[in-house]
């Protein structure tokens, strides 16, 4: 079996209407233009990924799906209404959850802290009121076992987990927390291959629960491994959207490149890149 | 990730090496430590009632700084200027009871008012310039300073001492809760059934705690509680561990940070209201170096100085160690100065016990 039918589950969910839908979106930061008119959608129980190289606005853009910034043109509509974000607590709690390329996550702090970080349960009211620490330890046990993760305790520091625990502790708290939108920026890219495929994994998990996920990558066929819908961007820019089964990892890879010039590369190399 | 190998993982986990995790523990170490050197060094009557109560006190005084101060540097930042705020907060407390003779029930919410104000401008300036606190509020521990002076000079006519603060509280309803010595009639009734020591006439030697010890105990028990069991201590813990990581998932850093820095300067007021009515006159060298000791206490207590990381009853036994080392030594017929070079030592352990124990929760290596 090669990588990418691994996680492919079938027919992509076209009729379903998206969830979110960017239209035309453009970032300037100053006079550098880090999104130049980009649309995207997203719809329930897809994963739709993002690819791109370094520096191809990849982050900027999922920023402003997940309101860090805002656009300085075009239109985010949310469930087919225009919808404007103003820090990523409004996005969040319309159900669009990031797990950002730093991962959000605190090391010196326990998993359970780190997963109900700025969403903790409480008992009691008024001056009683006070952390739910057993339903705390209890969840975080549960949804990372879930995930094929056994802790050792939940208060186990952060940064005690592997960079693959880590990324499926932040995925697991996205999707806990009722995500119809799981925003994924490049989870793999600093992981081996092991960690890899168990990431790859847990997002076919969550998007079979009918989460939509974006998935940010710059690697292919890690793309490949789950995606169901492909967009590209190249400095800014995109060229379209492309269904799975539509496309081959070399057009991908040369459409990343910007064309020629990978394709001219991948002469030399004999196509291994 | 195999999920067999779950067992003897939860099982790995003793109970020492929980211990271990708790940041408190090197102050708790420390404490037996100095505990131990005095009960062999010292004169057996550092261990009555009074002589507990004679390193209390002043453990206390510090305490209630080091605590607001540990908070705020679990919180990832610093405050350099608690010890000035001591004397601004004295003098205008001074001012309010004596000068403009504001009952107590006003003056000592004014202050707290006050001093919670001068708190959130450092708050603001460090959070609006993105600079580190270390220097924002180096800049106040000599602005405050400086102004101290020349407010008492404005206040008493060319004084750098306001006095007149005991007859001006004289009879004052609240003066018991923030002066004097607590549980009198309880201190009484034990000497009468002969539990503690008394003088000839019968009346006991220890008349009562201290009032700031039962605000040490009682600001440590409630700041322990906040941060360990509300979601206001996670914030605190998240801001100061990663203030982005921590707003990205929606913890509210820049008030938390406010409100830390607001709380710590008005823990240097309380102190402010218990030593000016304690010394009945206040002076512009009140609390003079006392953010240091402060924050050594706080580092003695585990907390890291690059935040998100620590306890306050880590400080709290900290504070403790502080006042029995200022106090012990005169037990001892050890030299008084040997106190520095040994509060120096203690911050030197701390900080390379605390660095380790960091790598450990953190799995560095
Ligand atoms: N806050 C910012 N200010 C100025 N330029 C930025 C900012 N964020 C991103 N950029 C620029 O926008 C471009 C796209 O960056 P980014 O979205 O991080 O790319 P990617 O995630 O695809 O690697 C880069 O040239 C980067 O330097
Ligand atoms: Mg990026």
């Amino acid at each position: 079996m090669t990588d990418d039918t691994i996680f492919h589950h079938g027919d992509p969910v076209a009729k379903l209407a998206p969830i979110v839908e960017m239209k035309n979106i453009e970032k300037h930061f100053g006079n550098i233009i880090a999104l130049a008119g980009v649309s995207f959608d997203v719809r329930p129980g897809e994963c739709h990924c993002l690819l791109g190289d370094n520096g191809a606005g990849k982050s900027t853009f999922i920023k402003i799906m997940s309101g860090v910034h805002k656009p300085t043109k075009g239109e985010i509509l949310f469930n087919g209404a225009p919808m404007s974000f103003n820090s990523p607590r409004d996005a969040m709690e319309a159900g669009i959850a990031t797990v950002f390329q730093d991962l959000a996550m605190i090391p010196l702090m326990s998993v359970a802290r780190n997963f109900f970080m700025g969403r903790e349960p409480t008992k009691g009211s008024y001056l009683t009121k006070r952390l739910d620490v057993d339903k705390m330890n209890q969840v975080v046990m549960d949804e990372m076992r879930g995930m094929g993760i056994n802790l050792r305790a939940p208060d186990q520091a952060v940064g005690t987990l592997s960079g693959g625990e880590r990324q499926t502790v932040a995925i697991a708290r996205a999707v806990y927390f009722g995500a119809k939108v799981l925003i994924l920026d490049e989870p793999t890219s600093a992981l081996g291959v092991r960690q890899t495929s168990n990431v790859l994994a847990t997002i076919d998990k969550v998007r079979k629960q009918g989460v939509g996920v974006v998935f940010i990558s710059h690697n292919v066929r890690h793309a490949l491994a789950v995606g169901d819908r492909f967009t590209v961007l190249n400095r800014g820019k995109t060229l379209g959207t492309a269904q799975r089964g539509e496309i081959s990892q070399g057009e991908l890879q040369d459409l990343m490149a910007g064309g020629q010039e990978l394709a001219l590369l991948e002469g030399s190399l004999g196509g291994t890149v | 990730m195999s999920s067999t190998s779950s067992d003897e993982r939860l099982r790995a986990e003793s109970a020492f090496s929980r211990l271990l995790k708790k940041p408190e523990l090197g102050a708790l170490a420390g404490l037996i430590l100095v505990t131990v050197f005095f009960a062999i060094t010292a004169d057996s009557s550092m261990f009555t009632l009074a002589g507990f109560m004679n390193f209390m006190k002043p453990a206390a005084q510090l305490g209630i700084l080091a605590i607001g101060a540990s908070l705020l540097m679990i919180g990832g930042e610093f405050d350099l200027s608690i010890g000035s705020m001591v004397a601004f907060a004295g003098l205008f407390f001074g001012v309010c009871v004596v000068t403009w003779n504001v009952p107590l029930l006003l003056a000592i919410p004014a202050t707290l008012i006050f001093a919670a104000f001068v708190g959130s401008i450092n708050g603001s300036i460090v959070m609006r310039s993105g600079l580190p606190s270390f220097i924002v509020t180096l800049a106040f521990l000599f602005i405050l300073r400086g102004l101290s002076l020349v407010g008492l000079k404005w206040a008493t006519g060319g004084n750098t001492q306001l006095r007149g603060v005991r007859e001006a509280v004289e009879g004052d309803i609240l003066a018991p809760f923030f002066s004097g010595n607590a549980f009198p009639g309880l201190f009484e009734w034990l000497a009468h059934i002969g539990l503690i020591e008394t003088f000839r006439n019968g009346a006991p030697k220890v008349p009562g705690i201290p009032v700031e010890i039962i605000w040490f105990v009682a600001i440590a028990l409630i700041a322990t509680y906040v941060l360990l069991r509300t979601p206001v201590g996670n914030w605190i813990f998240a801001a100061g561990g990663d203030k982005t990581a921590a707003s990205n998932s929606g913890v509210p850093v820049a008030k938390i940070k406010m409100a830390l820095f607001m709380l710590t300067a008005c823990c240097a007021a309380l102190v402010a209201i218990i030593t000016v009515l304690d010394a009945g006159s206040t002076d512009a060298r009140r609390g003079f170096q006392k953010e240091f000791e402060a924050i050594i206490a706080a580092v003695i207590g585990g907390c890291l100085l690059t935040g998100g990381y620590g306890s306050a009853i880590g400080a709290f036994f900290g504070s403790i160690i502080f006042g029995m080392v200022v106090i012990g030594l005169a037990y001892t017929s050890f030299d008084q100065d040997w106190f520095q070079v040994f509060l120096g030592g203690m911050l030197l352990i701390a900080v390379l016990f605390n660095n380790a124990i960091r790598k450990r929760v953190t799995g560095e290596r």
